[in-house]
């Protein structure tokens, strides 16, 4: 047993769940906006943002902007930790993998809150 | 003639690992590789290897032959030398102890966390442990590993983290057990192996799969292990 206090759940078997989970979410997301983008007759302002005037359309961008953040995490965490281990680097691996990893959630933080005030126009 | 080329390294002598040359005369021979090392032995006594059973049941002579892991006790030269050059290092990503002999510490140390023995603290009966067939045959293409080390030192997870993750040698051992009808200690196996790294380093590129001189597969294995931990978790 390892014991990771920076992994997304903590659980590897919760990290993977989630990271299939969320894989889906945002291939059907995909799917969805190229769709409506090539599909629709005159695409265009007027279309897209009556598409966003819908609750559940803001409800599923938001949904696929949570697990866009969630699915970096759990892949980001585990590149960073593959890459940068103290035991290629010694213990300045430790330092660098922290910085790298508040930087990510400082961006996922500032993405979400981002992503919120344009989809509900605060 | 055989050309072969060999890293060697001896730490009491060399500051750094290099690749030696050797020829040999095969007599139009398909050997095997092992046979081929045993021959330029004779010509130069400093060359190092492991070797026990030469017949592939032992597990000793796993290494690096032209770029693949294998035995070289059952690897023939129609297989692994290309045009007539063979290449020989030792398995990647362990210590290297001398030429084609590596400290496998790090490869027991992960085989070790499993707990590799059947667990059971119900009383045995009076003659045996019975298994039905089927029972039993859950146990096929599990417990013929040789623990030989090809797999888990193919595999990129376990050259990142030989310290975190148990590798495929491991895991599959951990399953052979997990699989074991006569194994009570499951759920205590299963939260000993529910952490990022231990069995989801494995991200399925099945390199262990591809050089495995026994043919099993760690991979399927893994799979089945990730079914047991999630069908317990949800």
């Amino acid at each position: 047993m390892v014991t990771t206090i920076t992994s997304f759940g903590r659980s590897g078997t919760f990290d993977w769940l989630y990271q299939r989970v969320t894989a889906v979410l945002l291939t059907i997301y995909t799917f969805f906006i190229v769709g409506f983008i090539f599909l629709s007759k005159d695409f265009g302002y007027e279309s897209w943002s009556a598409l966003f005037a819908h609750r559940w359309m803001r409800v599923f961008t938001l949904l696929a902007l949570l697990s866009t953040v969630v699915h970096a995490w759990i892949g980001l965490w585990s590149v960073i930790t593959d890459y940068i281990t103290n035991l290629l680097m010694g213990a300045k691996a430790t330092v660098l993998r922290l910085v790298i990893e508040l930087l990510l959630a400082a961006v996922a933080v500032f993405y979400t809150a981002w992503g919120i005030e344009i989809l509900w126009g605060l | 003639m055989l050309k072969v080329s060999i890293y060697r390294y001896n730490p009491e002598t060399d500051k750094a690992p290099y690749m030696q040359d050797y020829e040999l005369d095969t007599q139009g021979k398909d050997l095997m590789v092992l046979d081929v090392l045993e021959l330029l032995k004779a010509q130069d006594p400093t060359l190092s290897f492991r070797r026990s059973c030469r017949e592939g049941v032992c597990g000793s002579d796993g290494m690096n032959i032209s770029g693949r892991n294998g035995l070289a006790c059952t690897t023939p030269l129609s297989e692994a030398a290309r045009k007539g050059k063979l290449v020989l290092r030792p398995l990647p990503g362990l210590p290297v102890i001398r030429d084609l002999v590596v400290d496998m510490e790090q490869f027991y140390e992960q085989y070790k966390k499993i707990e590799p023995y059947l667990q059971n603290d119900t009383p045995a009966p009076a003659i045996e442990r019975l298994q039905s067939p089927e029972e039993r045959e859950k146990l096929d293409g599990l417990y013929e590993c040789i623990l030989c080390a090809c797999c888990s030192t193919a595999c990129p997870s376990f050259w990142w983290n030989p310290d975190k993750f148990i590798g495929p040698a491991g895991l599959l051992q951990a399953y052979r057990f997990l699989a074991d009808s006569r194994d009570e200690a499951t759920d205590e196996r299963l939260s000993k192996l529910d952490d990022p790294f231990s069995v989801f380093r494995c991200h399925g590129i099945q390199n262990c799969v591809n050089v495995c001189p026994k043919g099993l597969n760690p991979t399927r294995a893994i799979g089945h292990i990730r079914h047991m931990l999630l069908a317990r978790a949800v």
